[in-house]
């Protein structure tokens, strides 16, 4: 089972990487995103430091639900997925993978340039630690939660908007915490709880978000 | 027990009337256009028996 | 085994046809005692005056779309896991009556909320919950709508109103506390007032004529739904264009 997970682990990985324009579409929607709002707020600093956390937050969130809802459109295309799993491979296997693929490709690199930004609107560089944490804790959740969204609506028309009304309001209780934990870094006070909860919910959602993937991909595909 | 003195003062809901008034309708109208696609509805069903 | 007897939809959709019309009366009769009650004997409140009288309507509202939304996933629960087909009908059926009642709390308690707050919407937790309430029914119908084969339709909407039942709480709880980092002293539509007893009646009685209310037009729907995807059977065959049986 671990040989299939990185076996489909890395064939993702070289999958994706051979078109670095769509690998890279998902950060380049973030970066734009991120840089209409002072554009569309006004350029005050205190204005923007206030709203920075949650607005990377969002537009994070958003970057990974446009991404992931073509997470198995690909393998369900061209047969891959079927012979994946009723050649009696686990549909769990295939869900961990891709989510964790998903993650490497989309959640990291959203990771990495976050603090950029966050210097941008002018956060206090504890806060971009936190900022960097509490992304580096959330985005996996928004992958897990994802790959379920994107196996519900596997070959359905309209599944990219599809995926986002079902996922988000799923994601709230990890944006709460997330943008809570960089609030709190800001006002001086602890981000403890915050960052307790937030890995409580990426520990809950590593042991049940595959498993409803694995669910919602055995009834696409029968 | 009685809080009205005269239909008026009912309808009026102390200054809140329309508030109050407009809340009812608009949960009365939704109810109703609900029951009443609900019926369209079976009577669709019924009307495409092969 | 009585209770699978009636798992067969042409039983239940004889059942249903004959319950409807008791399930109206009640509705008619309890909606007219909660209202007679809540507008003729409950007083008027010392702080909000008229205006909280939109209670008699909000409060139960919300808690029906609570209800209904765990009573759908509950049935889809259990027609996924025991393959039993009316159970899924039933819990497409109830989901637009939930949606309903969402929208029925969302709207009177903003209508409540501008004369006692001052706004039209407060971000409370009970009425943001109650917004992403909303969201959840939205995704749960338009995912069951799109997908075309029953089958796939009912167990994918059975896994989203399940992922989404156990994360409600979750959801609940993270609202809450977002609501007492962003606002020191929270304004709260909870803040009902002191209730007076007749007050309390006479929300429990609109209760329970939305109840009654909710169960007639879910039925009506279900009904609907099984006429849709039994038509071949014989049984739908033999019913009048009235619906009854022949």
């Amino acid at each position: 089972m671990r040989a299939l997970f990185v076996a489909l682990f890395m064939r993702d990985l070289r999958l994706t990487l051979r078109r670095p324009g769509e690998a890279l579409l998902p950060i380049g929607f973030f970066i734009v995103a991120v840089a209409l709002f002072p554009l569309g707020i006004g350029p005050e600093p205190q204005t923007l430091r206030t709203i920075a956390p949650g607005l990377m937050w969002v537009c994070a969130l958003l970057a990974t639900m446009l991404s992931v809802s073509q997470l198995y459109a690909a393998d369900h295309a061209d047969g891959t997925l079927d012979q994946l799993m009723l050649g009696g491979q686990s549909a769990l296997v295939v869900a961990a993978a891709r989510s964790a693929a998903h993650w490497v490709l989309t959640g990291l690199p959203l990771v990495i340039a976050a603090p950029l930004f966050g210097a941008m609107f002018g956060l206090a560089p504890a806060s971009i630690a936190m900022l960097a944490l509490t992304l580096l804790l959330g985005t996996p959740i928004l992958s897990l939660l994802g790959s379920v969204g994107a196996a519900l609506t596997l070959g359905l028309r309209s599944a990219g908007v599809l995926v986002i009304l079902i996922v988000l309001p799923l994601t709230v209780p990890a944006l709460i915490f997330g943008t809570g934990a960089v609030a709190a870094v800001e006002g001086g006070q602890s981000a403890a709880a915050h960052c307790s909860l937030l890995g409580a919910l990426l520990i809950f959602s590593v042991l049940t978000a595959p498993l409803a993937s694995a669910a919602a991909l055995r009834l696409a595909v029968e | 027990m009685m809080t009205w003195h005269s239909a008026h003062e009912f309808f009026a809901m102390g200054g809140y009337g329309a508030y109050v008034w407009s809340a009812y309708a608009v949960t009365a109208a939704l109810l109703g256009i609900e029951a009443w696609l609900a019926r369209r509805r079976r009577r669709r069903a019924l009307e495409r028996r092969p | 085994m009585k209770l699978f007897t009636f798992a067969a939809p042409s039983r239940f959709y004889r059942l249903s046809g004959r319950l409807l019309p008791w399930l109206w009366i009640a509705a008619a009769v309890l909606a007219y005692a909660g209202l007679y009650i809540g507008f003729f004997v409950a007083p008027t409140d010392a702080q909000q005056g008229e205006a909280y009288r939109i209670i008699f309507i909000h409060v139960p509202a919300a808690w029906m779309s609570m209800v209904i939304y765990l009573a759908m996933a509950g049935w889809a629960a259990v027609g996924w896991v025991l393959n039993a087909r009316m159970a899924s009908m039933l819990a497409r059926a109830l989901a637009p009556s939930g949606l309903v009642f969402t929208l029925i709390a969302l709207w009177t308690g903003a209508a409540w909320g501008k004369p006692a707050w001052g706004t039209w919407w407060v971000w409370d937790a009970r009425l943001t919950s109650e917004l992403i309430l909303l969201f959840l029914y939205l995704g749960y119908l338009a995912l069951t709508e799109a997908i075309d084969d029953p089958r796939r339709a009912d167990r994918a909407g059975a896994l989203v109103a399940i992922v989404g039942a156990i994360n409600v709480p979750v959801i609940y709880f993270s609202v809450r506390w977002w609501n007492t980092l962003h606002q020191g002293a929270s304004v709260s539509l909870t803040g009902a007032p002191t209730m007076a007893s007749a007050m309390l009646l006479a929300m429990l009685l609109m209760t329970f004529a939305f109840w009654a209310y909710a169960f007639a037009v879910v039925f009506m729907r279900a009904r609907a739904i099984v006429l849709e995807r039994e038509r071949d059977a014989a049984w739908v065959q033999g019913l009048t264009t009235m619906g009854h049986a022949a």
